[in-house]
């Protein structure tokens, strides 16, 4: 089991100062914060390399930042061999935000990636199947955007009382 | 003869598909399974979900205060309202960084294996009730309706409670609260031993649980499947022991695990039976946690007169009767939190249905849907 | 009656009107269709079992909407589910009634600030008979529904059609 700071060393051996960087609040746990073109293989070494051994995905959520105008996507993982857990995260300015899918290696990722583009509006490519799946195919904006605005009426009914 | 049919028509009629839900007796709540059928058998199965889309995320953003989430934390899964409570108050306390007192600790224990109890006893009352055992739901609905009178004394409520605050409990338990405890643990035990020769050794339960819905382990794990879902495949791994939280290491209890008695390794009837055994479990956590408590104690002395935590984030995760339950929070030093994320089990289950419901009739769906144990509350929260 | 009446009067036949025999009889066996959504299903479920009997009233579950009488909508209804509410209260026979049961079917609930998704009440979308609040409303309380609206059936008469009538507002 390694801490947070091991982790952190390890990870920066294998790809590189400009490529992980580490950052924590006042209060709460670390997280580690990568470049969004790069996840995918990030994310594999995490799975497969025998010292980390990251082999479930806990959550993936969607964030949407509205003060530097950039969408987030928090990824926690958990090794159930080895028992450490990390968090971390892509950005994406918010006209552009594709960030490729990690489906393929945790199968976890699926139904939450869809829920992400759902609520915050965050682009997955290579996703097999990303569509609405919280609200109906048909639903006009992103609700959990901070300048959202309900639509005033869907299919005849009103959504204010 | 068909392939001439379908080079004339270019139709394939061999396969149907159909609508299972959303109003369907058997899906526990408003859940919509496409089924791609060729005869009897199910080809592909596609959930659709979001029929009870209720927005606790944007409530959790908007309303001007953390303490005010609490409710609505409870009817996410309704079923077991108390473990979705305590999971949010820790989360808010290792944010604040506040100590909660013993005796705090040790009674939120208990409501939180009682509860555990109530929702198994609900998920395998329904259970068999879609399996057309109608006497096994109405045997453990009067057992559940004792839990119900016990959390009505203390707090007031018989399905959603609001009890747990942020460092504290929002009002004492009454006199007779744990000699009612005692008593009821005392009644219960003989109840799973009926339950057992009822229902789970019976021979048509058998037939139609053993070999279906087969989950393998290594699917589980990475799916993220997690509490019974993941202890009928085989595989130990509860997070009040391997993550403990509150005080649950300082008791003592087993992880009932499935081992494949009658049928294969990770069928329905292993999760079943996983549920009936940590019932008998949680009896032992409560009589220890009713032995160890302090008589001595204020429940109200802990709470902070404002939560204002500092800038931040955590993933705090317990385990409910359904799995792992997960809320990330993100604060920025305001009056509400930035952004919440309940990670729901129900959820992330329910996406595994299309891997192991291939090859199986539209009856052991029913089953497969059952032996999940899904509350649609928390999956669309 | 009168003579009739008096005539009878030790064996078992009893002279009654056809409205009090037909308003008697269905309000008697109110059979309703299982279409619980949320949390108040739950409480409908326990109202059915052993404790708080729904049995002795003569009120049993049916799964299809064209064998039941009574719907009661239990649980918020959101924008999605909304068309299907329609669909399936299209689906049962006359004489249909229906019960709104908790907070969030009679007015939003508690989701009635900030519910993007949440319709505000499902009397919007279908007529409703009977009220019962609460969140979710005790056992009790639901029963008291349901003798609410026998007593609006007994009141009832064949003569003049239930459905309900909305007259088009002139739009100036």
């Amino acid at each position: 089991m390694k801490e947070q700071e091991e982790i952190f060393d390890y990870l920066k051996e294998q790809f590189g100062e400009d490529t992980v960087e580490f950052m924590k609040g006042d209060v709460g746990r670390p997280w580690f914060q990568f470049p969004a073109v790069r996840i995918k293989e990030i994310a594999k070494f995490l799975r497969d390399t025998a010292e980390l051994r990251f082999n479930t995905l806990m959550c993936l959520s969607g964030v949407h930042y509205a003060k530097e105008e950039e969408l987030g996507v928090t990824y926690h993982v958990h090794s159930t061999t080895l028992g450490h857990s990390m968090a971390f995260k892509v950005r994406v300015p918010i006209d552009q935000p594709n960030v490729p899918s990690v489906e393929s290696i945790w199968k976890t990722a699926d139904w939450h990636e869809r829920e992400a583009m759902d609520m915050v509006g965050v682009m997955f490519d290579d996703h097999p199947n990303l569509k609405r799946i919280l609200t109906p195919e048909d639903w006009e904006g992103y609700p959990l955007r901070k300048d959202y605005e309900p639509q005033e009426f869907y299919q005849g009914m009103p959504t204010t009382a | 003869m068909i392939e001439e049919q379908i080079l004339e028509t270019g139709k394939d009629t061999r396969e149907m598909t159909i609508n299972m839900g959303p109003q369907h007796p058997s899906t526990h709540g408003v859940l919509r399974l496409e089924l791609v059928l060729d005869g009897e058998m199910v080809k592909q199965c596609r959930p659709n979900i979001g029929y009870l889309h209720r927005c606790f995320e944007k409530y959790a953003e908007s309303v001007e205060d953390y303490a005010k989430v609490i409710p609505y934390t409870d009817r996410m899964d309704y079923v077991s309202a108390m473990n979705q409570e305590h999971g949010y108050v820790i989360a808010l306390e290792r944010l604040l960084e506040v100590e909660v007192p013993e005796r705090v600790e040790y009674m939120r224990v208990i409501v939180a294996e009682l509860q555990r109890i109530a929702s198994h006893l609900l998920g395998i009352g329904t259970f068999g009730l879609d399996l057309g055992a109608f006497t096994p739901f109405l045997y453990c609905f009067t057992e559940r309706e004792k839990i119900l009178s016990i959390f009505e004394k203390a707090t007031g409520a018989r399905l959603l409670y609001n009890y747990m605050a942020v460092g504290g409990l929002m009002r004492d338990i009454p006199k007779d609260f744990k000699s009612d405890t005692a008593e009821f643990v005392k009644t219960f035990r003989p109840k799973i031993k009926e339950l057992n020769d009822l229902l789970s050794y019976n021979k048509i339960f058998i037939d139609r649980t053993a070999h279906i819905g087969i989950l393998p382990k290594e699917v589980a794990l990475n799916y993220a499947a997690s509490g019974p879902v993941l202890r009928g495949s085989g595989v130990e791994w509860d997070l009040r022991k391997n993550d403990p939280y509150s005080i649950y290491d300082r008791f003592d209890f087993e992880i009932p695990v499935g081992k494949g008695e009658v049928g294969t390794l990770g069928d329905c009837w292993d999760r079943y039976i996983v549920r009936v055994r940590e019932m008998e479990q949680s009896l032992r956590i409560i009589e220890q946690a009713l032995d160890g408590m302090p008589d001595e104690g204020d429940v109200k002395e802990g709470i902070p007169k404002r939560i204002r935590p500092k800038e931040g984030e955590i993933y705090t995760r317990t385990e409910t009767p359904r799995g792992e339950l997960g809320y990330y929070i993100i604060s920025d030093k305001g009056a509400s939190p930035y952004r919440v994320k309940a990670r729901a089990p129900s959820f992330v289950h329910l996406s595994m249905l299309p891997a192991i419901s291939k090859g199986a009739l539209i009856a052991d769906m029913v089953a497969i849907v059952g032996s999940i144990d899904i509350v649609l509350g928390e999956v669309d929260r | 009656m009168g003579m009739l009446d008096k005539k009878y009067h030790d064996s078992n036949i009893i002279i009654v009107n056809l409205e009090s025999a037909l308003n008697w009889a269905r309000k008697n066996s109110l059979w309703y269709e299982q279409f619980g959504l949320a949390c108040c299903a739950i409480e409908m479920m326990a109202t059915a079992a052993s404790k708080y009997d729904f049995d002795r009233f003569g009120i049993i579950p049916r799964s299809s909407p064209r064998q039941a009488d009574v719907m009661i909508v239990a649980g918020t209804v959101t924008m999605k589910m909304a068309s299907r509410i329609k669909r399936l209260y299209e689906q049962m026979s006359e004489p249909r009634y229906v019960i709104s049961m908790g907070s969030c079917s009679n007015c939003g609930g508690p989701y009635w600030e900030h519910g993007y998704h949440v319709l505000k009440g499902v009397d919007k979308v279908i007529p409703v008979d009977v009220y019962v609040p609460g969140c979710p409303p005790r056992p009790e309380a639901l029963l008291e529904g349901f003798m609410k609206l026998q007593e609006k059936i007994t009141g009832e008469t064949i003569t003049e059609s239930k459905d309900v009538k909305v007259e088009a507002e002139k739009v100036s």
